[in-house]
């Protein structure tokens, strides 16, 4: 690391990309891309899945050749198509799904595969101190000999920034870095970025949450279908403007009109079990209640039993005013909880099944699908192309004989919307409704959850991110080691007194 | 030059892949042939020969296929729900022997009810045989891979001892073998002066059956939803453990009706050696068939003509005939090879 000093910011450039141009088949991935990162800048690149960030990153790192283009660094032309001349020139790659091995210490993760293996005992003193050098100056506190397998989501991300350091990088390039922290981690993350940037380096960050794009980067450059469409100073564009050119139209903001509460459809007592420690809980008719905190607190488990795919230890359950008596995911169907699952892939839908198959779930006994045992081919299929057509769902070809897994993410979470809002459900199940998605479905989700609470459905919210909580929820309650705290209104809830609850604070322990 | 995965497996590629798998089979037997030191062409020439080569050897073969179609249909059902039945071989005995107890004059049955009412028999004591895995699989979460497998044993023991003991013929000289079936209760033989006997059209029937059952009824729904997911499937409110266990009946049932076809359709008597493996050698033809119904029909002919082929073989040429056994598992290894090549496309760059 060559500490340059700020004085020099935007004078010198760090990174030039000049007309890259890659085609996949009939594919257009990247159309004459350009693009600068000045030395001591963060530039933000902004863009739905498949955009086209991902093939620019590859090719900038050396995973593919362009078709056409030239990428500069620090005025030198760049040997594309070789990671090695990548790393060599200064280009360092943090991943956003973290790379280390887990029962290797932090220095050993760092050193791994930069010295050559008959130096490796010689190096370590000196690489230690190389190391802490690092870690001081950024002012990040990593436990040298602390085995990585033991540190936390948001620890290993600094051990992984660490080691692209390490090996001489000058320009970082992160790819969705936040994707798996915690509101706190993210700040900390960020600071350090700061940091980075003031001692000289440079950083292109691969992001589609707008609000982390605008609280840290210098310069946003928006993709969309492969193109550059803005390349702007943060500090003179709003996330609305950022939005309409992501998805290349306005995205209408979301319309929640006040409403009064109905009666109680959900009542919790004293649930515990699968990790709940005696959660209670109300869900009223025409009101959307978020339950916040970070993954691996309760969440599974309270979807579950509310779904029906678990029985409490302890404690019970009312809907609508009867007594939960069985346990069935079936019982629960029929009584009109619709399940909007987490993992879409792996319990929302079945993904070599067809569309149509998808669609039915577990309607398959019903009139009209049904006659004398036989399925009524169709009455579903006709159905299915409706009911798909009306949620907007796209990438099928209009055929719902495909099957579910060649949809996007997006588009398989509209099938899940199509599924599970049918017949009008008393209470919705939510767990991480928009969790990978594009912006545009995103909206689209919110939007469905809405007219789902204006129809007189009750929503219950299982969510990590608090932006969503606080546009969409009536009252927030946080969830952590498996007690709910009590949920508050969301005029009264703010982001701090959220996240200070997710991180433990007032719970008896 | 990459390797793509593909979207969409088409059609001509899933029918290619057997194709291919049993060419390369062959291609590969061959060395062992050559190792023999006889000559590959001949060898095969006579392998194809003794298949199907002539009448009589179309019959062998189509009549060798008939338990093969019915074990292979049994273990196709259970595995398209994820249901790993290893037990088909018991289930067959299981079906052989009901047969047995039924269809010896020990019970007094109207003549035109016999037949239907062995088959029915059959078939509900190989249900049920696979039912108690199953069982213990939904409500205990026991591997039914071990279940299955070591019930083959228990049911070959007891088919042991019965035939030493209570069953045993007394005009049978000794031989461990039991009285063999009324006369109304033999299956009809479709070519006279051959051993083919109308076991091939309820095989045919039953593979039919199948199909349309899987492919239009809303168990057919349950099971693929079962086999493909089954955590998805239970929160889409199936009840998968009834789907297990009614998955259970009709596979055991159609293993146990191939017993009581192989029973009353040439054998005639219930002995332990009524079947060379053909519950094992079922797993390989539902592999083979890609566990679809037609597709088993088709891998049983098959598998069943290299048998047959090979034991002409052998006598024409001296090879051992245990090569049949190296070629149905060479095919085997081979598909599943081209099955895994056929999800990706080959791109030039």
């Amino acid at each position: 690391m060559n500490p340059s000093p700020r004085s020099e910011l935007g004078s010198e450039l760090a990174l030039q990309v000049q007309g890259i141009s890659k085609r996949f088949g009939e594919l257009l991935a990247n159309d004459r891309i350009d693009l600068t990162v000045k030395v001591g800048e963060i530039v933000a690149i902004l863009g739905e899945n498949g955009a086209g960030k991902t093939t620019l990153m590859n090719i900038l790192f050396g995973h593919y050749l362009p078709d056409q283009g030239q990428v500069r660094v620090f005025g030198q032309p760049l040997t594309l198509g070789s990671p090695a001349a990548a790393l060599a020139a200064g280009l360092g790659m943090v991943h956003q799904h973290v790379l280390l091995a887990e029962n290797l210490s932090v220095l050993d993760n760092v050193i791994l595969g930069t010295e050559p293996l008959w130096q490796l005992w010689s190096a370590r003193a000196q690489a230690r101190s190389k190391l802490m050098h690092l870690a001081t100056e950024l002012g990040l506190d990593i436990p040298a000999d602390a085995l990585v397998g033991s540190l936390s989501v948001g620890e290993r991300q600094r051990v992984e920034i660490l080691k692209v350091l390490y090996r001489g990088a000058r320009i970082l390039i992160l790819d969705e870095p936040t994707a798996v922290l915690t509101p706190p981690e993210v700040e900390q993350l960020f600071a350090t970025l700061r940091r980075m940037v003031e001692r000289g380096l440079s950083i292109l960050l691969i992001s589609h949450k707008l609000q982390e794009v605008m609280a840290v980067s210098d310069r946003v450059v928006v993709l969309r279908q492969g193109r550059v469409v803005l390349s702007t100073p943060t500090a003179t564009t709003t996330t609305t403007a950022l939005a309409a050119a992501m998805v290349g139209h306005q995205i209408p903001a979301l319309v929640r009109d006040p409403q009064g509460r109905g009666e109680v459809v959900l009542e919790l007592q004293g649930v515990s079990g699968g990790g709940l420690r005696e959660v209670s809980l109300r869900v009223h008719r025409g009101e959307i209640v978020g339950i916040a905190g970070v993954a691996g607190n309760g969440q599974t488990a309270l979807v579950d039993v509310l779904c029906g795919g678990r029985r409490p230890e302890q404690g019970g359950m009312r809907l609508a005013g009867q007594v939960l008596r069985f346990w069935t995911p079936q019982l629960l169907i029929q009584k009109g909880v619709a399940r909007i699952p987490e993992d879409r892939q792996g319990t929302g839908l079945i993904g070599s099944l067809s569309l149509w198959e998808n669609w039915l779930g577990g309607r398959y006994r019903e009139q009209p699908f049904c006659r004398w045992g036989l399925l009524r081919r169709q009455v579903i299929e006709q159905q299915a192309a409706a009911a798909l057509a009306r949620f907007e769902v796209r990438g099928h070809q209009g055929s719902v004989r495909a099957p579910a897994q060649v949809l996007s993410g997006g588009n398989q979470q509209k099938v899940i919307l199509a599924r599970e809002l049918f017949r009008d459900p008393q209470l919705i199940v939510a767990h991480q409704p928009t969790q990978g998605l594009d912006v545009g479905a995103v909206a689209y989700v919110h939007g469905q959850l809405l007219a789902a609470r204006q129809g007189g459905a009750g929503i219950l919210l299982i969510s990590e991110d608090l932006d969503e909580l606080l546009s969409l929820a009536d009252r927030i309650g946080v969830l952590y080691r498996g007690r709910l705290s009590e949920p508050i209104a969301r005029e009264q809830a703010t982001r701090t007194a959220l996240g200070l609850q997710m991180a433990g604070q007032g719970y008896a322990s | 030059m990459r390797l793509e995965l593909r979207p969409h497996i088409p059609v001509w590629l899933t029918l290619l892949a057997p194709l291919l798998a049993v060419t390369l089979a062959l291609l590969s037997c061959s060395v062992l042939i050559l190792w023999t030191g006889s000559p590959v062409v001949t060898a095969y020439g006579a392998l194809i020969q003794g298949a199907v080569g002539s009448g009589f050897a179309l019959t062998e073969t189509l009549t060798r296929a008939i338990p093969l179609m019915l074990t292979g249909l049994g273990v196709a059902v259970c595995f398209q729900a994820k249901l790993w039945n290893i037990g088909a071989e018991g289930q067959f005995y299981a079906g052989a022997l009901a047969a047995t107890l039924l269809g010896t004059g020990g019970v007094p049955v109207p003549e035109p009810l016999l037949l239907p009412l062995l088959l029915l028999a059959g078939w509900m004591a190989g249900g049920l045989l696979l039912w108690i895995p199953a069982w213990l699989k939904t409500q205990l979460q026991v591997d039914e891979v071990v279940t299955t497998l070591l019930l083959n044993f228990v049911v070959l023991l007891l088919v042991s001892y019965l035939l030493e003991g209570p069953l045993r013929d007394p005009l049978a000289l000794g031989w461990p073998q039991a009285a063999p079936v009324l006369e109304a209760a033999v299956l009809p033989k479709l070519i006279p002066r051959s051993r083919l006997h109308a076991g091939l059209i309820l095989a045919v029937v039953a593979a039919l059956a199948v199909w349309g059952w899987q492919r239009l009824t809303i168990w057919g729904f349950e099971m693929r939803a079962v086999g493909a997911n089954p955590v998805a499937a239970r929160f889409f409110g199936i009840p998968v453990p009834q789907v297990i266990l009614y998955t259970s009946l009709v596979g055991g049932g159609l293993a146990g009706l191939a017993g009581v076809c192989e029973l009353t359709g040439l054998k005639g008597y219930l002995t332990l050696d009524l079947s060379p493996g053909f519950g094992y050698t079922g797993i390989v033809v539902a592999m083979l068939g890609q566990l679809h119904p037609l597709g088993v029909v088709a891998a049983a002919i098959f598998v069943a003509g290299i048998y047959v082929g090979a034991d002409s073989m052998g006598r024409v040429l001296g090879v051992s005939s245990y090569l049949a056994d190296v070629m149905v598992a060479a095919a085997l290894l081979w598909l599943l090879v081209c099955l895994c090549l056929i999800r990706y496309r080959l791109r030039w760059e």
